[in-house]
């Protein structure tokens, strides 16, 4: 790696860690952006350099919840019991309880996830096009009303889970850098994965799948393994959050389908499909058009952000970094076709 | 020895018969030719042999093992490839890439997937795209290269592959006249020196002439004729067929 860009990592970690202790104020929004960045880099893992466009990787993160919480309580009480209280009655866990739980809750929770799609994707992945992003709805759709006619995770009163006995600030510090961690692996994680054959492959399976399967590629076992990879994170956020919101309802936080689930994808193509860098950059300007007209235009929210999206999809389809790709493309390494356009002739 | 063995092989759609009762071979380590009128079920048999569909009837062998059953990428991981007729290559990557990407994926493990191409993998890319004549273009995107070019990197692509087999429809529909004459010195090549067999649908009579070992002549979906260039050149059925007797 070159001096500069070990020097740019370099501060970019040091801003990650520095971030909440600069502005302790907005730690819970910045936590948020994490989960935001988190949810774009994986949807864009299927949506961006596969071609496939999920509108149900909610799903995971719903499911993520529930299932970290689930462990989190099975490991000290009865699951049934503790949800029949709903809140109620005194279920008290240690410090040593509560980080056990979480450490387990939000890893099984990934790996519960990342099972469940390479299941699920032997089904859907013989949907293409928009019959596959219906298909993924319907799938989370139909996740959030199972779960919420569930009682034995709290039906549609949902769960709530322990709470840290430490400091309140102290939690929300812990919370931030979970997501940040789990970013930051992410990232490193998926610029290997994007430079190896693999990603490759996926990118073939994107431009013609078709012509993959002909030059003999499996693409439904790349396909099955790039959903997985994506589940397995999205459910470990999906635990985090349930650690973060404390208390949680299976239709509005865990399977909320037109706020996260749209959202994942709104940040993706504000920053630009397919790129490394898109998911992040998007959602970073979208967290802050969510906190500035959540804020300032209370009531038009949804319109502003209704506008964005038809905005974005009618006029900026690429995104920023797509859009900078078009115009400098010699950034990206791309290079262009030069003046001389003639056919080469073949060495004789 | 064929490598290829088609027999009574039957293929409708609806009620059109686009191929009815079709037999065939096309011998290891040779170049066969398959001729026909518009429409007369050229195409359709490479589907049937690539498994694009399942067949209606008969059987179709590769190297020995039935492969009618099969799909699309269990047989080109065999080593039986083919081209498009109209091209398909990977349009926003750049050709290098394209290449890389098609790698012999079947002769590794499954986890070498999760390996960054080596430099032998980018010579051979290299090599191949000098070629086809397309190493001063390897980084430009494929998808602004013009139709004949990208027909070049199709076929470099598949070389890229190392198929046993390689069919090829329409090789040289679309490309410049003075190109033709080095495509088909390249397919020579690629069948003398790579040891591929060929299996090639053309329209260009001059073309299939002049490097086929033996001609299939299909119309109307039947096999009409079969034999060296020069009998199937003066049958008189074949030439009733193109000029529309039939």
């Amino acid at each position: 790696m070159s001096m500069q860009k070990t020097g740019f990592y370099g501060v970019l970690l040091a801003i990650i860690v520095a971030a909440p202790f600069l502005f302790p104020d907005f730690s819970t929004q910045l936590a948020t952006l994490w989960l935001f960045i988190i949810v774009a880099m994986t949807w864009d893992m299927t949506g961006g350099q596969m071609g496939y466009n999920s509108l149900g990787n909610i799903f995971f993160y719903g499911t993520g919840m529930y299932v970290a919480a689930v462990i989190a309580i099975a490991l000290v009480y009865d699951v049934g019991e503790y949800t029949g209280a709903a809140g109620g009655g005194r279920y008290d866990f240690t410090n040593q309880q509560y980080i056990t739980g979480f450490l387990l809750g939000t890893l099984g929770a990934g790996v519960f996830c990342a099972v469940s799609a390479f299941i699920l994707g032997y089904v859907l992945f013989g949907l293409r096009g928009p019959y596959f992003a219906i298909g993924t709805l319907g799938m989370a759709i139909a996740a959030g009303e199972l779960v919420s006619n569930w009682d034995w995770v709290g039906g549609g009163q949902g769960i709530t889970l322990p709470v840290y006995a430490g400091d309140f600030d102290q939690t929300k510090l812990f919370i931030y850098f979970a997501f940040a961690i789990v970013g930051v692996i992410l990232f490193i994680f998926l610029k290997w994965l994007y430079s190896t054959r693999f990603g490759a492959a996926i990118n073939a399976v994107r431009d013609d799948e078709e012509k993959a399967e002909a030059m003999g590629l499996q693409t439904l076992k790349y396909k099955l393994v790039t959903w997985s990879l994506s589940a397995f994170f999205i459910g470990m956020v999906g635990g985090i959050s349930a650690f973060q919101l404390i208390s949680f309802e299976p239709l509005e936080s865990a399977y909320q389908t037109i706020n996260l689930g749209i959202f994942m994808v709104v940040c993706v193509l504000l920053g630009g499909k397919g790129t490394l860098w898109g998911p992040i950059v998007g959602a970073i300007m979208f967290q802050i058009f969510k906190e500035v007209t959540w804020n300032y235009f209370l009531g038009w929210q949804w319109v502003a952000l209704g506008a964005l999206i038809v905005v974005t999809v009618v006029y900026f389809q690429d995104g920023l970094m797509g859009w900078l790709m078009h115009k400098k493309p010699e950034w990206f390494g791309v290079r262009v076709e030069s003046k001389d356009d003639t056919v080469a002739e073949p060495a004789e | 020895m064929s490598i290829i063995e088609v027999s009574g092989v039957s293929k409708s759609y609806g009620g059109v018969k686009a191929n009815h009762d079709i037999s065939m071979s096309v011998e290891k380590g040779g170049i066969t030719g398959l001729i026909g009128p518009n429409g007369s079920g050229k195409t359709t048999l490479f589907n049937s042999i690539v498994g694009y569909h399942p067949i209606d009837k008969g059987s179709i062998k590769f190297e020995g093992k039935e492969i009618s059953r099969m799909q699309v990428p269990q047989i080109a991981r065999l080593g039986l490839l083919r081209t498009f007729q109209q091209t398909r290559i990977y349009s926003a990557m750049n050709c290098v890439d394209n290449m890389l990407i098609s790698l012999p994926i079947r002769k590794m493990r499954f986890m070498d997937n999760f390996k960054r191409n080596t430099p032998e993998d980018h010579e051979r890319a290299d090599r191949l795209l000098e070629f086809v004549g397309l190493y001063e273009k390897r980084f430009l995107r494929a998808g602004s290269l013009s139709f004949g070019q990208q027909k070049l990197l199709e076929f470099a692509m598949a070389l890229m592959n190392e198929p046993t087999v390689l069919l090829l429809d329409e090789p040289t529909a679309g490309i410049n006249p003075t190109l033709i004459n080095g495509l088909i010195d390249r397919l020579k090549r690629a069948n003398s020196e790579f040891g591929i067999t060929l299996f090639i649908i053309e329209h260009n009579m001059r073309v299939i002439m002049n490097m086929a070992d033996s001609i299939y002549c299909l119309a109307h979906g039947e096999m009409l004729a079969s034999g060296s260039a020069d009998e199937v050149q003066n049958d008189q059925r074949v030439i009733d067929a193109y000029l529309g007797a039939h």
